[in-house]
């Protein structure tokens, strides 16, 4: 199987020829992640209402999901730069650098939802809850990532070296969400309450689940169409370079 | 291992004589003031901020000041000669680092103290103060060296360097100043220390390894 | 200098000769910069005694070359074999001179001989001074590097060359910015290198009088 998978990735390594798989994927992508999205959020505005938290308690069906794809996002950066230094396939930088910015839009959404999400209860906009800490260091390791990108000129330097970015700032991720939980508890006035997430029963997990694929889904489309930009754009700049 | 020792006497000598002990010990003082500006003369509460605002002010002196060790190599050409040097280059940079250690950061451990005079700090939380920033200074010197590392090609590359080293420095922070904050007068947070000092074990193995795959990158 | 064979290496430069003869081969060697393949299909082999003097317009790819042989820049093709290479047998001179402005010359040459594992000396005074003169900078140990002029920058820069022997050298341009007499003790500390068995590879826009033979880059394009 190993060797299939190899074979199928050294086969689209060729930029032309993802480009055609990546045309036909195009359309279906996106439409499935529409469709799936459209279909979770249905099935999550007519959940029944939670007696403890009201209607607020529906922006977990985004909160969460997005937080996941957070998380996702960093693992799949890590996994194309680890691709791209080790396998040496070309295709992992672009990847890397195509689905940076998603991630780090998720981890923002999964911010603001949250921050919305707790004010009813807190009163005030932010809380350092332990989780949305996390999710705040986790996009300023975002950042970090995508500045290497604009900060070094030459595209190869600064995909090698954002690369090397991804897979030593991977460990760091476990390591910050263990100190902050960590952090949190002992720092937890006994006045704020945490977003306490709701008892998940069938009626709250299968529609969070389905938010969850939908959420996937659309970070696989979006991250395609990245790529699909990233790869012209370096078609014209060839093209320029060449004086054509 | 003589070269690990002039390497490492080279970069002190540059450091004093270039003036960036004092130029850190003084950024060390000069941040420090600026917190009453900040948060009002009142001695009780800046008593109350002030081990955590010593971590704060210490680990912006750091950042600020490790963007250096690698870049003025690579502007001068150095850092070729550094990998052709007879000694592996993640000893070249733990050697560069170790005299960054020693004339930086020992320096500026010896100013907390007087620092902490100037925000009132508690006579009792000083010991701990100093074991925990001893206990986790190694690691914030290993982890921002791979930030420095990694923006070494970029001008100017001083914020790019604290953008990237500062989710590295948050571990440490929290537990750095959580064994100030949680330690009753003269007793040791054992816990705590022992975790600073993991950290700081693991980054000596980990971060030179990350570090000489950076400038190597940097290099070609 | 008028004459065209290398000048007979001088008592005072003559090393020790080196213990493996430096033996380097490059076959079919590419180099791509960005995105644009530089050169390709370079191939030579130098036995002891041999230099090689590289020429070029400008671009050409003559230092990223010299880099490639010294393992800074990856090959885009080919092979590079060092025969019996002890590991750190390179020396590399390039544009920059490498040079700390803060630090004294006399403290240039310290740091330089502990840095590359030169042998100590038994009076580490008097070796400064013989250095020094060796170098053309006689009485200036105590003068900053950086008050010193560009010549005598690529001057000091020629140290480690003669601090710390090995058997090949990869120099850029060397005669940059040195005035006749530093041209000669180039030539000198060159032949002495190549006489004890050493090998060389010189980029340069003017014509070399130490090596036995060229390659010109970028000429086919």
């Amino acid at each position: 199987m190993w060797k299939a998978l190899e074979n199928i990735s050294a086969f689209y390594a060729n930029p032309t020829r993802f480009m055609n798989l990546a045309a036909r994927l195009h359309a279906p992508l996106w439409g499935l992640a529409l469709c799936v999205l459209a279909y979770g959020l249905f099935r999550a505005l007519t959940v029944p209402e939670d007696y403890q938290q009201g209607e607020t308690v529906k922006i977990m069906f985004v909160h969460v999901p997005a937080a996941w794809m957070a998380l996702f996002g960093y693992s799949f950066i890590f996994a194309a730069s680890v691709t791209a230094l080790i396998f040496r396939h070309p295709l992992g930088h672009v990847a890397a650098r195509a689905a940076a910015p998603i991630g780090a839009t998720f981890t923002l959404i999964a911010l603001v939802t949250g921050s919305l999400w707790g004010q009813p209860m807190w009163g005030t906009w932010w809380v350092w809850d332990a989780r949305l800490t996390s999710m705040l260091v986790l996009l300023f390791i975002y950042l970090g990532y995508i500045a290497i990108w604009q900060a070094i000129d030459e595209p190869t330097r600064a995909a090698r070296t954002a690369a090397l970015l991804a897979v030593v700032g991977f460990i760091n991720v476990p390591i910050v969400k263990f100190s902050v939980d960590w952090w949190n508890t002992l720092h937890q006035p006994a006045s704020v309450s945490r977003l306490a997430r709701p008892a998940l029963h069938a009626d709250f997990l299968y529609p969070l689940l389905i938010m969850g694929v939908g959420f996937l889904l659309l970070f696989f489309a979006l991250t395609l169409t990245r790529m699909q930009m990233e790869i012209l754009r370096q078609k014209l700049r060839t093209r320029r370079m060449l004086g054509q | 291992m003589s070269v690990f020792w002039a390497l490492c006497r080279q970069h002190m000598v540059l450091a004093w004589r270039g003036g960036h002990t004092t130029l850190a010990v003084a950024f060390l003082f000069i941040g420090v003031t600026l917190m009453p500006f900040g948060l009002g003369p009142e001695l009780a509460l800046l008593q109350a901020l002030a081990p955590g605002l010593l971590w704060v002010v210490l680990v912006m002196t750091l950042l600020t000041s490790l963007d250096r060790v690698f870049q003025a190599d690579y502007e001068d050409g150095s850092l070729d000669q550094m990998m052709l040097m007879p000694l592996p280059l993640e000893f070249v940079v733990l050697a560069k680092l170790l005299g960054h250690y020693i004339a930086l950061v020992v320096p500026l451990l010896l100013a907390v103290p007087l620092a902490g005079l100037l925000l009132n700090l508690a006579p009792a939380h000083l010991p701990m103060l100093l074991l925990a920033m001893a206990a986790g200074s190694p690691a914030l010197v290993l982890l921002g060296g791979i930030g420095a590392s990694l923006a070494v090609s970029v001008r100017r590359g001083g914020l790019l360097t604290v953008l990237l080293s500062l989710p590295f420095y948050v571990p440490v922070m929290i537990f750095g100043a959580g064994a100030t904050q949680q330690a009753l007068a003269g007793e040791i947070d054992a816990t705590r220390l022992a975790i600073l000092c993991l950290f700081s074990l693991a980054s000596l193995l980990a971060a030179p390894v990350a570090m000489a795959a950076a400038l190597r990158n940097a290099v070609r | 200098m008028t004459e065209n064979t290398m000048p007979k290496p001088q008592k005072k430069f003559l090393p020790v000769p080196y213990a493996k003869p430096a033996d380097l081969q490059l076959a079919g060697v590419a180099c791509t910069r960005g995105m644009r393949r530089l050169f390709e299909g370079v191939s030579f082999r130098l036995k002891a005694g041999d230099g090689l003097a590289l020429y070029g317009p400008n671009g050409s790819g003559k230092t990223s070359l010299l880099r490639q042989i010294a393992g800074f820049l990856p090959l885009a093709a080919g092979t590079l074999s060092i025969a019996d290479k002890a590991p750190y047998g390179v020396h590399f001179m390039g544009h920059a001179d490498a040079l700390k402005n803060a630090l004294s010359v006399g403290e240039t040459l310290a740091f330089e001989a502990a840095l590359w594992g030169a042998p100590k000396a038994k009076d580490p005074l008097l070796d400064t001074d013989r250095w020094l003169t060796h170098l053309g900078l006689e009485g200036r140990a105590w003068q900053a590097v950086g008050d010193l002029s560009a010549g005598q920058r690529r001057r000091l820069a020629l140290a480690k060359l003669c601090l710390a022997p090995r058997p090949i050298w990869l120099l850029d341009e060397p005669m940059t910015a040195l005035d006749e007499a530093g041209r000669h003790l180039v030539n000198a500390l060159a032949g002495a290198h190549l006489a004890a068995g050493g090998v060389l590879v010189a980029s340069s826009h003017v014509p070399l009088d130490f090596t036995t033979d060229a390659l010109t880059l970028g000429a086919a394009a």
